[in-house]
């Protein structure tokens, strides 16, 4: 019964969390892109735009609700909930932190700790390509054909390329759960952390998976089913108002979802790149405080009125989580192992997705010749070749 | 309590809905996703001996089976796409030149 | 009715409704996605069977490659004409009787109980995961098979290749 009690509780909180930082990431995408390109991006619904996914949520809600005549209507309308049910899926089997003890309750942080979890993600995310086939197939229209089309064939020829950098550090860890394998990279060598990417030598592997992650995504430069100035919008030409918005939740889910994986399987998932004896306990609230006193700074040379009151409110909110961690560090250590944990894992994956953001606001896309040439010409074998030597010195070690 | 013997109803059931689909279908594309039933009737019994014995060479064949599947459903629709080419077709009797 | 048993019927009216469907629907698009549902169906069942690496090929291999291959190639064939056509042969009153012969035969087989197995035999339990025992059989007792297996893959491979390819002269 406690158990059905706390995994509900951790469910709704991870749903919460999720939604939020989807409606979020299209916020930080749209700075980030605006700032490459020298705007300033939203700026009217709330301070710095802050409350513009909420108004892009309302917009999206109240929008005519449209079923063209000419398209296959189950499949027109199960497409987009089958994308955005198989995205929310993955997230399920990603462990966000260690087990822990607050308040007498021992948990994992995480939702389900399963044998074959990452078997599991591979296997939902294969799926995933029907949520964008079938709605190009349904729209019955030319442009959402070929996105279809383009979107099958892509994402099965970047799979295997995926699953087999996948495979890397699966021999290393020896384990096929994911909680497992970030146990294997706690602690550092002289130094340098443990993780796979490292000590590891994964570092080819690491790039490849995340080319490949990038496919699977339908990211620039590999968004060939939508790529707007060749099919209008792709396999979503037909698509309007909330069923429109479920692909772009879909969307966005995966990339959360293929960066916890690489933050999982090649960066030490929450393991801080810091040693404990090196103070990695304060780590975070040192980066809270310089982020509230660079607010506080700013906030003193603000251009535009209203900066004045929101920076040194923003600055006290930022401060007053770097006063949680460095309670955490001092005084309750059962506190600061979560949340550190929660930190790290948090830290690495919004990195990964900055990557994501800043290499659709630099690349082009490519041709779709290129594109099937590299997924079998290079990736596949490069991804082959890193098994490979992978498993060879795995052998010779032991 | 489920026994092996529901299994066994089960692939069965499965075989024959597979192997009418590819006795009566005209479709040649129909008629290789029947295969596919079939071959994955047999591995609803592999598996389910594998659970009866206790055993993991029921698993090891049904992994065989199903790579022997990707072989045939690739050589299969590459056929396909080669008749659809020249005959303009995907009806398996109207590619009936030998019947002259 | 435990889980066990409530499952077992999800998942197989899942195969068979999707076989069914797989059989007797009439656009080639419909019939793909009936037989992936009948793959998920069959899916489940390995999964209630305690083979949790199968599970996941399933879904990997079966789900996620073939049915994609498919659904590419009908996508690209175009079978919207083919849709309007009748969809059963000649000699389908022949292959239904044939087919009612083997139902008949099968399931008065199963139904006697003198060929019904014991509800369980008692062997030695496998220790370890199950995808570590798959492994091990499959590359120590099973090796030669496997090397075979990977040779037929390529195979395939190059001749599908050659045979759906554009002929360049």
């Amino acid at each position: 019964m406690e158990f059905i009690i706390i995994t509900l509780v951790k469910t709704g909180l991870v749903a919460f969390i999720l939604l939020t930082t989807l409606a979020y990431l299209q916020w930080v995408e749209r700075k980030v892109i605006a700032h490459v390109q020298a705007r300033v991006g939203p700026y009217r619904v709330g301070p710095h735009g802050l409350l513009q996914p909420l108004a892009d949520v309302v917009k999206l809600m109240t929008k005519e609700d449209l079923i063209p005549d000419h398209v296959n209507k189950v499949f027109y309308v199960l497409a987009p909930f089958l994308a955005v049910f198989l995205a929310l899926l993955s997230i399920s089997v990603i462990p966000f932190g260690p087990a822990v003890e607050i308040f007498g309750i021992k948990t994992n942080l995480g939702l389900a700790d399963i044998n074959i979890g990452i078997l599991l993600i591979l296997a939902v995310s294969s799926l995933g390509v029907y949520g964008i086939a079938l709605a190009g197939w349904a729209s019955n229209n030319k442009y959402s054909l070929m996105g279809g089309l383009r979107s099958a064939a892509q994402m099965v020829s970047y799979e295997l390329p995926m699953a087999l950098a996948i495979a890397a550090p699966l021999i290393l860890s020896n384990s096929l759960n994911l909680r497992e394998i970030v146990d294997t990279q706690a602690g550092n060598w002289y130094g340098i952390p443990n993780w796979n990417i490292f000590t590891g030598g994964q570092i080819f592997g690491f790039f490849l998976f995340m080319i490949a992650a990038f496919a699977e995504t339908n990211r620039i430069p590999f968004d060939l089913p939508e790529a707007e100035n060749e099919l209008v919008a792709g396999f979503h030409v037909e698509y309007s108002s909330m069923k429109f918005a479920g692909f772009f939740m879909a969307e966005y889910a995966n990339m959360i979802t293929v960066c916890s994986v690489a933050t999982v399987l090649f960066l030490g998932g929450w393991h801080s790149p810091i040693p404990s004896q090196a103070g990695s306990g304060v780590f975070a609230a040192l980066v809270h405080f310089a982020a509230a006193g660079m607010l506080f700074f700013h906030a003193m040379h603000a251009a535009r009125p209203f900066d004045k009151i929101t920076f040194p409110v923003f600055g006290v909110v930022i401060s007053g989580i770097g006063a949680i961690f460095l309670a955490g560090a001092f005084v309750w250590p059962a506190l600061g192992a979560a949340i550190n944990g929660l930190f790290w894992y948090g830290a690495k994956t919004f990195i990964l997705l900055f990557v994501f953001i800043w290499i659709r606001a630099t690349l082009p896309r490519f041709r779709y010749d290129q594109l099937m040439r590299f997924a079998w010409l290079f990736m596949f074998p490069a991804a082959l070749l890193n098994m490979l030597i992978t498993a060879f010195f795995v052998a010779l070690k032991g | 309590m489920i026994t092996i013997n529901h299994y066994m109803a089960v692939s069965a059931a499965l075989l024959l809905i597979g192997t009418v689909g590819v006795m009566t279908r005209r479709n040649i594309v129909v008629i290789l996703m029947s295969i596919e039933l079939i071959l994955n009737a047999v591995n609803v019994n592999l598996i389910a001996f594998s659970k009866y014995h206790n055993q993991v060479t029921g698993q090891v064949f049904a992994i065989f089976v199903i790579a022997v599947a990707v072989a045939e459903a690739a050589v299969g629709l590459g056929v396909l796409i080669a008749m659809f080419r020249n005959k303009g077709t995907v009806q398996a009797d109207e590619v009936d030149l030998l019947k002259w | 009715m435990s889980g066990d048993t409530f499952f077992f019927y999800a998942f197989s009216a899942l195969a068979l409704l999707g076989g069914l469907g797989t059989v007797l629907l009439r656009n080639a698009v419909h019939c793909a996605l009936a037989l992936m549902t009948s793959l998920l169906g069959v899916a489940g069942l390995y999964l209630l069977q305690g083979a949790e690496f199968l599970f996941a090929v399933q879904i990997v291999l079966y789900i996620g490659g073939i049915m994609v291959l498919f659904l590419f190639v009908i996508m690209l064939v175009n079978l919207d004409q083919a849709s309007k056509l009748q969809q059963f042969g000649r000699q389908t009153p022949i292959a239904l009787v044939v087919a009612l012969a083997a139902v008949a035969a099968i399931f008065s087989m199963l139904s006697k109980s003198a060929v019904l197995l014991p509800a369980s035999v008692s062997l030695t339990p496998l220790t370890g995961g199950n995808t570590e025992t798959v492994a091990n059989v499959l590359f120590t007792d099973y090796l030669l098979p496997f090397e075979l297996v990977s040779i037929l893959l390529l195979v395939a491979v190059v001749g599908s290749v050659m045979m759906a390819g554009k002929r360049t002269e």
